[in-house]
C-alpha cells in the first residue's frame, strides 16, 4: 500500500511496545486502535476536500528520527530561554520536542507548579499526571480528537507519549498566563508528535499562550494535538505564536468544548515557518457561550499556511466572530477554509465571520473558503472573504508626504494586521506582537527579540 | 521656485496636459479655475508624481531641480505638498504615527536627527490648534471615519507639520461649509510667507475671498489660456466660463 506510511507502520509494529512502555496507561487505552485507524487512511492527502490546497502527506517521507525510547536532550531551556517580553510574568513550561522538559536545576518549574496546586491545579507533564490521575485524564483524555475523522489525528494518538495538562478547578482564577514554549532541538531531522490537554472546571479561568520555535536547522515535523474542556461560565485564552525556521512543518489540531455560558477567545499568529496547518474545531454546546477566534498569517518565500477551522453552533444563543488576515508576498501560500455549522436548534445564534488577505506579490496565492451553514431560522450570520493588493492610493498619499515607498508598504501591512493584535488581550504580549510584526514586515525578524531559543 | 514648460501629460493613453507653461515664484499664490474635466487635478497629480500619469514632453524644474525625475517622497521632502482633492483613508495607521514617520522623513532627508517623542507630540499640539482639529482626531486612523470638513482640516494640518515650499491646495474648498472654509482659509493664511508659494485649485470665487491669489490662471482642455490678476476670478464667477471659449473661437 501507501509507501510513505509503511515506514511509520513498520515503526509501530516493530516498536509499539516500546511507545507504550514510555508513556501512561491512560494514553496507552486507545493507542492501538489508533494505529489501526491510521493504518486504514494513511495521512491524509489532498484528495481529502479537507486538505486540498495543502499537502502535508508528503512531508512524512523525509526520514525522520522519532525519540520513543524518550531520550533527553542536552539543553536546559530555562537557561537560555529568557523571554524578556516586559511585564508577560508567565508560568513558564517546556515541552522539548515531544517530552515535557523538567528543569535538573531544581526547579523553575516545579515552584510554579506548587504556587498552583495548592489551588488544586494540575499542571506539567501529560504522562506523569496521566499516571497520578488517571480517573480524571481518562474522562478527557482522548474524547474529543476524533481518530476516526483524520488520519493526522489518528497518527497522533498511536505515536504520541507525553505533551502538557492543564487542570483548572471549579472557580480557580489563574491571573498569570500560562507559557508553554515548543521547542525543536535535534541533531538530525526529528518528527514529533505530542498531546496537550485542558481541562477549565465550572467558573475557572485560564490563559494559554503556546510558542513554537527551532533551535536547529535540521528539518523537523510536530504533530500536536490539543484537546480544550471549557466548563460552564469558565473563560481560556488561547494563543499560538508560531515563530520558527522554513524547515519544520507544524500541524497542530485544536479541539475546544464549550459549556454553557462559556467564553473562549483562541488568537493563532504565524510569522515564520515551512508548512503550518492549523485545523481547529470548536463546539458550542451550551447556551451563551461566546467563542472569538482569530489569526493571523504573515508568509514569504515559500511559506505555506493553512488554517482550517469548524465552529460548530450546536445550542442555542451562543455567539461567535471569527476574523483571519494573511498577508502573503514572494511565493508564499495561504489556505483559508472557515465553517460555521449551526445546528436546527440553535435559534438566536450570533455567527460572524471574515477574512481578509493582502496578496502582495504577483506569484503569492490564497485559497479562501468561508462556508455557512444554517439549519436553524432565526440566527444573524454574516462572512465575508476579500483578498487584494497593497492600495495604491494609500501608498501615493503617504509617500506624497515624504515617506518613502518600503516604509509605506511596511505601514500598510501592519495596519492591515492590526486588528488580530488589538483581540490579545495581554497588554504586554499585544505591544510585543506589534513590535515582532512590524519586524517581521521590515525583514529583521529573527528570534523574538530577546529570547535566544532560535538560531538563524 | 517652480518653471513649469510645455508640459504634457498621459493617464491610460489619453492626453489631459498639452502643453502647460507656468511660472511660480517664491510669495506668490496662484489660482488656478476651469471647467471640469479641464485637467487641474492632472495638473497637481502630475505634480506631486502619482504614477497612474505619464508625463510625455515637457519639463517641471523646482529651485532648479528636475523635478519630474523625482519620487513622490523626494518631491515632498524637497517641500512640493499637495493637499488632496478626495484625502485617502488608511484604517489602521494612527494619524500620530504616520506625521511621526512622515516628519521624521523629512528631518532624515535634511540630515537631522529624528524628533524626540516629546518634541513632536508639542508640534503636533501647535499644529493642530491651526485648523482647530480636534484632539481625538489625532488618535484615530488617518482620514478615516473624518467628516469632509475635517479631512480637509487634516490635509492643512499635515501641511502645517511638513512647512512645504510649494502647496498645491486641489480644490480644498470643495465638501466645506462656510465656517469650515474660512478655518481652512486662516490656515493656509498663517502658513504662508514670503519665501512660500501657494497654488489653489478652485472651482469658485468663494474660496478666493479668503485667500486671496496674485494671479489667476484659467484651464481648458489641458492648457492655460488665460491668465491675469485677481479680478479675473470675479469675472469667471460672473460670466461663467462661455465667454473664454468664445475667445478661443469656440
Amino acid at each position: 500500500m501507501m509507501e510513505i506510511e509503511q515506514s511509520y507502520i513498520k515503526i509501530y509494529n516493530d516498536f509499539g511496545q516500546l511507545i507504550k512502555d514510555n508513556s501512561a496507561e491512560v494514553m496507552n487505552r486507545n493507542r492501538d486502535k489508533a494505529f489501526a485507524q491510521f493504518e486504514k487512511f494513511g495521512f491524509p492527502t489532498r484528495k481529502s476536500e479537507d486538505y486540498k490546497y495543502t499537502d502535508i502527506r508528503s512531508r512524512y517521507a523525509i526520514d525522520f528520527g522519532m525519540n520513543l525510547r524518550r531520550v533527553s536532550f542536552p539543553i536546559n531551556p530555562y537557561s537560555v530561554f529568557k523571554c524578556d517580553v516586559p511585564g508577560i510574568n508567565s508560568h513558564l513550561f517546556f515541552v522539548v520536542n515531544d517530552s515535557f522538559y523538567h528543569d535538573p536545576q531544581g526547579d523553575t518549574s516545579s515552584k510554579e507548579i506548587e504556587e498552583l496546586t495548592q489551588q488544586g491545579v494540575l499542571i506539567g507533564s501529560l504522562r506523569e499526571h496521566a499516571e497520578k490521575h488517571s480517573e480524571l485524564i481518562a474522562q478527557y483524555y482522548g474524547k474529543v480528537a476524533d481518530i476516526e475523522d483524520d488520519g493526522s489525528v489518528a497518527f497522533n494518538a498511536a505515536f504520541a507519549q507525553d505533551g502538557f495538562l492543564l487542570y483548572v478547578p471549579k472557580n480557580v482564577i489563574i491571573e498569570k498566563p500560562i507559557q508553554l514554549i515548543n521547542v525543536m532541538r535535534a541533531s538530525s531531522d526529528t518528527l514529533a508528535n505530542s498531546r496537550n490537554l485542558i481541562i477549565l472546571e465550572e467558573g475557572a479561568q485560564a490563559k494559554f499562550l503556546e510558542c513554537a520555535h527551532t533551535m536547529d536547522a535540521c528539518n523537523f515535523l510536530c504533530n500536536r494535538v490539543t484537546e480544550v474542556f471549557v466548563g460552564k461560565n469558565a473563560s481560556f485564552e488561547q494563543y499560538k505564536l508560531e515563530n520558527t525556521s522554513n524547515n519544520m512543518t507544524n500541524i497542530g489540531t485544536l479541539y475546544i468544548e464549550q459549556n454553557e455560558g462559556s467564553k473562549v477567545l483562541v488568537n493563532e499568529m504565524t510569522l515564520h515557518n515551512g508548512l503550518t496547518r492549523n485545523n481547529i474545531r470548536i463546539n458550542l454546546n451550551g447556551e451563551h457561550a461566546e467563542t472569538t477566534l482569530c489569526g493571523m498569517a504573515i508568509g514569504d518565500k515559500e511559506e505555506h499556511i493553512d488554517n482550517t477551522t469548524v465552529i460548530n453552533h450546536n445550542a442555542p444563543k451562543c455567539h461567535s466572530t471569527e476574523l483571519y488576515k494573511y498577508v502573503l508576498s514572494d511565493k508564499a501560500t495561504g489556505v483559508f477554509a472557515g465553517r460555521i455549522l449551526v445546528k436546527k436548534d440553535a435559534q438566536k445564534t450570533e455567527a460572524y465571520q471574515s477574512n481578509k488577505n493582502l496578496c502582495a506579490t504577483k506569484d503569492a496565492h490564497i485559497y479562501s473558503k468561508p462556508q455557512l451553514e444554517i439549519y436553524a431560522d432565526d440566527v444573524k450570520c454574516s462572512h465575508g472573504a476579500t483578498t487584494g493588493q497593497i492600495d495604491e492610493n494609500a501608498l501615493f498619499y503617504m509617500r506624497s508626504r515624504g515617506i518613502s515607498e518600503r516604509e509605506a508598504h511596511m505601514l500598510l501591512m501592519l495596519a492591515f494586521t492590526n486588528d488580530v493584535v488589538e483581540k490579545i488581550s495581554m497588554e504586554a504580549l499585544k505591544s510585543r506582537i506589534h513590535l515582532l510584526v512590524e519586524k517581521r514586515f521590515r525583514g529583521e525578524l529573527s528570534k523574538c527579540a530577546g529570547c535566544a531559543i532560535c538560531k538563524e | 521656485m517652480l518653471e513649469i514648460k510645455n508640459l504634457h501629460a498621459n493617464i491610460n493613453g489619453k492626453e489631459i496636459l498639452k502643453g502647460i507653461n507656468l511660472t511660480v515664484k517664491p510669495g506668490e499664490i496662484h489660482a488656478i479655475m476651469g471647467p471640469n474635466g479641464s485637467g487641474k487635478s492632472t495638473l497637481s497629480s502630475v505634480l506631486t508624481g502619482n504614477p497612474a500619469f505619464q508625463v510625455t514632453e515637457g519639463e517641471v524644474h523646482f529651485y532648479g531641480k528636475n523635478l519630474l525625475e523625482l519620487s513622490p517622497e523626494d518631491r515632498s521632502r524637497e517641500g512640493v505638498f499637495l493637499s488632496f482633492q478626495y484625502p485617502v483613508e488608511i484604517p489602521g495607521v494612527s494619524m500620530v504615527n504616520f506625521m511621526r514617520t512622515a516628519v521624521n522623513e523629512h528631518r532624515k532627508y535634511k540630515g537631522l536627527d529624528p524628533m524626540s517623542a516629546s518634541d513632536f507630540l508639542k508640534l503636533m499640539r501647535e499644529k493642530k490648534d491651526l485648523v482647530e482639529l480636534d484632539n481625538k482626531l489625532a488618535n484615530r486612523s488617518v482620514n478615516e471615519g473624518f467628516s469632509g470638513g475635517e479631512k480637509k482640516r487634516n490635509e492643512i494640518f499635515q501641511m502645517a507639520m511638513l512647512e512645504p515650499r510649494l502647496s498645491i491646495l486641489d480644490e480644498t474648498d470643495s465638501g466645506l461649509d462656510i465656517d469650515a472654509l474660512r478655518i481652512v482659509a486662516n490656515g493656509v493664511n498663517k502658513l504662508k510667507s514670503k519665501d512660500n508659494a501657494s497654488i489653489v485649485i478652485t472651482h469658485y470665487q468663494r474660496l478666493l475671498d479668503y485667500i486671496v491669489p496674485d494671479f489667476v490662471h484659467v484651464l481648458y482642455k489641458g492648457r492655460i489660456v488665460k491668465s491675469a490678476g485677481k479680478e479675473l476670478a470675479l469675472e469667471l464667477e460672473e460670466k461663467g466660463y462661455d465667454w473664454i471659449k468664445k475667445e478661443l473661437g469656440e
